[in-house]
């Protein structure tokens, strides 16, 4: 059977080119390898290759033509042996095929399966599976008092005895007991082998959790703090998030990237921060971002158990705050719910985090001036709660979506997009943003405060969606 | 030696195949060719054994072939279709087949270095004997991360063999013009990682220096770095006008160092009959037919795998 040479595609766009220059002539012998063309696209001059061994018996493009397009036939090559009698079959029909550009490439693959031109009807895009409302603590369960450090760590270790795969890596997380504690007693409990300081070598590290991950056990990276996390950020989004899907499902990465997340107090730009954005826009991601420490600890539990990579962000300012934690044997919260932490009937507040914190003193203070808030704290951000979210605000129909982070392109942006799609017709006023000012977090205590979401903000926008002053 | 000869050839035509089909259009994107570099994957996996594992950058078929993937799913890959071996969802530069020990088929390059580091953590954690070969190019070779991993491949002492496949061209920049110490297996000596050259070109050669690495970090002496010279004939990617380099070096390699031409030649001094070397060149041939009229027919993932292998869902 000759064999057709057809113009080349060179690269991932090319659509056309100019046959610029024969290099062999009808009747040549060729071999693998021989340049046998000189092909110019917009971007370069390339030589085109012999594929196959045989004898150039026909070129059917002549030199200095333009635009022509990928996959015509340009030449015929007879193997060894082959009769000369059927190139003219072959040439006829390389010419009709020419004479309809459009079709050219595929004219003769119309059964190979590719769809062409039908327009695929795009499936719709799942929500995120609704988590049933369940009662998270079981009526009469005893409560303790414990700061969020310490529920943080209970989580872990109690994940830890088990399952031994667990381990817990990061800088500073052994000896020193933790940057800030957070790991306190892991190392005396589990032993260096499963409580792993590393260099200070994000990237790195990032990507051998990553790889441990890979490998079968259960990864959780600390992060001194989140700031330092996009130096890793290729290991995490690149490497973690989107290997399932390219490898069509052969692959999990169960692994959780923890630290703290968000402004600390006078540490200036480059260490005072909220990242949350950033990875809850990258598919194949679960972001956690917890305020009580009864959910620090119950989410963290459930991420570790979790099969796919979680981005767990902690918040270094509420570390010492304490809540009332159940004492309970295992207590494992649902991953994306979010939680109706106060109730009201006036407005809803969203926000996650320690914007929790700032939002429930709004409420209080708005309820000395006889406006009910309820506060809707989001809890995980990817997948988002919006059936939690948009609930209240068929109730409320009105929301100010509080973000201790950059307005542009937020979590709050997000709900305020999604309340426009999924709530518009329930929405008596505009959905309003409280976030931190949009510049570089300042050093000074005047400029820092200034910039910082508060109470008094939250309030000034909730009266304006009141429409009230 | 007939086994290399056969897994070599097949790599081969296969790529070549590959580089025909990119051509007409069946496959999309980046498609980067091992032609040249057959010798190094295929002389490092005949001294692997069960449980061991490997990982790479985006020149990644040949690797995917030899660690136990068929070339069918290999090609349909390339093609885009629901039969590939990542289900049409990764592409030429990502493949994956872990239950056979090969974990990609990474894009980002050098970021398959920490993972490799990630997979040898596991390996010693878990108390198995395994090892893991993590493959990648002279170019990722400047990559910082590659440098931390290194570090802590030593500080713990893990069970892997770092292979720099040196093909002397990160895309169109020569090792000459990216590296001011152009001896890359001496760059873990920083790190206390003992270095070795080796000719990739020689799969004799190739397999007796893994033998040797394999041998030394399964018994727990730690990491090693392995520098194969190699050469790949195609350009860096198909869209590549390779102006970097001239024709004749490309042609003085293939002529005189060509993998393939060495392991033939050999053969024959031992005895080993044309006959019988043209019997496996037509069953290859015969095979990247069927494999490649398999990877233009099968059907493409259905519409509703868009939203599919995101997450697992628990």
């Amino acid at each position: 059977m000759p064999i057709e040479i057809t113009m080349p595609a060179l690269s991932p766009t090319m659509e056309s080119g100019t046959l610029a220059k024969w290099l062999k002539s009808e009747g040549d012998m060729i071999s693998a390898g021989d340049i046998i063309a000189e092909i110019e696209t917009d971007k370069a001059t390339m030589e085109v290759e012999a594929v196959d061994d045989g004898k150039l018996a026909r070129l059917l493009v002549t030199e200095g033509t333009e635009d022509v397009p990928v996959g015509q036939v340009i030449a015929v090559l007879l193997e060894e042996g082959e009769d000369e009698s059927v190139l003219d079959e072959i040439v006829t029909k390389a010419e009709q095929k020419s004479q309809k550009p459009e079709k050219k490439a595929k004219a003769d693959e119309s059964d190979d399966g590719q769809s062409e031109e039908a327009p695929a009807v795009l499936p719709a895009r799942p929500r995120a599976a609704s988590v049933p409302d369940e009662e998270e603590i079981p009526a009469g369960t005893e409560m303790v008092k414990q700061t969020v450090r310490e529920a943080l760590r209970d989580a872990m270790a109690e994940e830890m005895r088990r399952d031994d795969t667990v381990f817990v890596m990061g800088e500073e997380v052994a000896e020193y007991q933790g940057a800030y504690k957070v790991t306190q007693g892991l190392l005396e409990e589990f032993g260096d082998k499963r409580v792993v300081d590393t260099p200070i070598t994000e990237y790195g590290f990032a990507g051998v959790g990553t790889g441990a991950a890979l490998g079968g056990l259960r990864p959780i990276v600390e992060f001194m703090t989140f700031n330092f996390s996009m130096q890793a950020i290729d290991a995490i989004v690149n490497s973690a998030a989107k290997q399932r899907y390219m490898a069509g499902g052969k692959i999990t990465i169960p692994i959780v990237f923890r630290g703290p997340n968000g402004a600390a107090a006078r540490v200036a730009a480059q260490h005072s921060q909220n990242l949350a954005p950033w990875y809850a826009s990258v598919p194949g991601l679960k972001v956690i971002a917890p305020y009580s420490a009864a959910d620090a600890k119950g989410l963290l539990k459930a991420a570790i158990r979790d099969q796919n990579p979680i981005v767990f962000l902690e918040n270094e300012i509420m570390y010492g705050h304490s809540f009332d934690v159940p004492k309970l044997d295992d207590f494992v919260l649902p991953i994306g719910k979010a939680k109706v932490v106060r109730k009201g009937s006036d407005v809803t507040i969203v926000a996650y985090s320690i914007a929790v914190r700032e939002a429930l003193k709004a409420a209080d203070a708005l309820a000395e001036e006889g406006i009910e808030a309820e506060v809707v704290d989001l809890r995980t951000l990817r997948p988002l709660d919006m059936d939690t979210v948009v609930a209240s605000v068929r109730k409320t129909n009105r929301c100010v979506v509080v973000e201790e982070g950059w307005p542009v392109c937020s979590i709050s942006s997000e709900i305020s997009a999604r309340l426009m799609e999924e709530a518009f017709d329930y929405l008596d006023a505009p959905v309003t943003r409280v976030t931190n000012e949009d510049t570089p977090t300042p050093y000074a205590a005047n400029l820092e405060k200034l910039w910082l979401i508060s109470p008094e903000k939250i309030v000034r926008a909730v009266k304006a969606v009141c429409y009230r002053d | 030696m007939l086994e290399f000869y056969r897994q070599m050839s097949l790599i081969r035509r296969f790529e070549e195949k590959a580089g025909q089909m990119y051509g007409q259009g069946l496959i999309g994107g980046f498609c980067h060719l091992y032609i040249g570099q057959e010798a190094i994957v295929v002389g490092f996996q005949s001294a692997l054994k069960k449980g061991d594992g490997v990982i790479t950058g985006y020149r990644s078929h040949g690797h995917a072939i030899v660690t136990g993937a068929s070339s069918k799913e290999v090609m349909a890959e390339l093609t885009g279709r629901d039969a590939g071996i990542a289900r049409g969802k990764g592409g030429s530069m990502h493949m994956f087949d872990p239950e056979a020990g090969f974990y990609g088929g990474h894009g980002i390059v050098g970021a398959q270095v920490p993972l490799g580091a990630g997979l040898a953590f596991a390996a010693k954690y878990k108390g198995d004997d395994s090892v893991i070969l993590a493959y990648f190019g002279d170019g990722a070779a400047n990559q910082g991360q590659v440098y931390e991993t290194f570090n802590m491949a030593k500080l713990w002492s893990l069970p892997i063999v770092f292979i720099v496949e040196n093909n002397q061209y990160a895309m169109g920049t020569s090792v000459a013009r990216s590296s001011g110490q152009q001896e890359l297996f001496r760059r873990g000596e920083g790190f206390g990682i003992p270095g070795k050259l080796v000719d990739g070109m020689n799969v004799l050669e190739v397999r007796a220096a893994a033998d040797e690495a394999v041998a030394h970090v399964r018994a727990g002496k730690g990491p090693l770095l392995l520098e194969l010279k190699t050469y790949r004939y195609r350009g860096h990617s198909m869209s590549d006008p390779a102006k970097y380099r001239t024709r004749e070096e490309v042609k003085t390699t293939r002529e005189e160092r060509d993998p393939i031409t060495f392991i033939k030649k050999r053969l024959l001094e031992d005895g080993e009959t044309e006959e019988t070397l043209k019997v496996i060149d037509n069953e290859i041939k015969a095979e990247v037919a069927d494999v490649a009229d398999f990877a233009q027919n099968a059907p493409e993932p259905d519409p509703s795998e868009l939203y599919t292998d995101i997450l697992v869902e628990s």
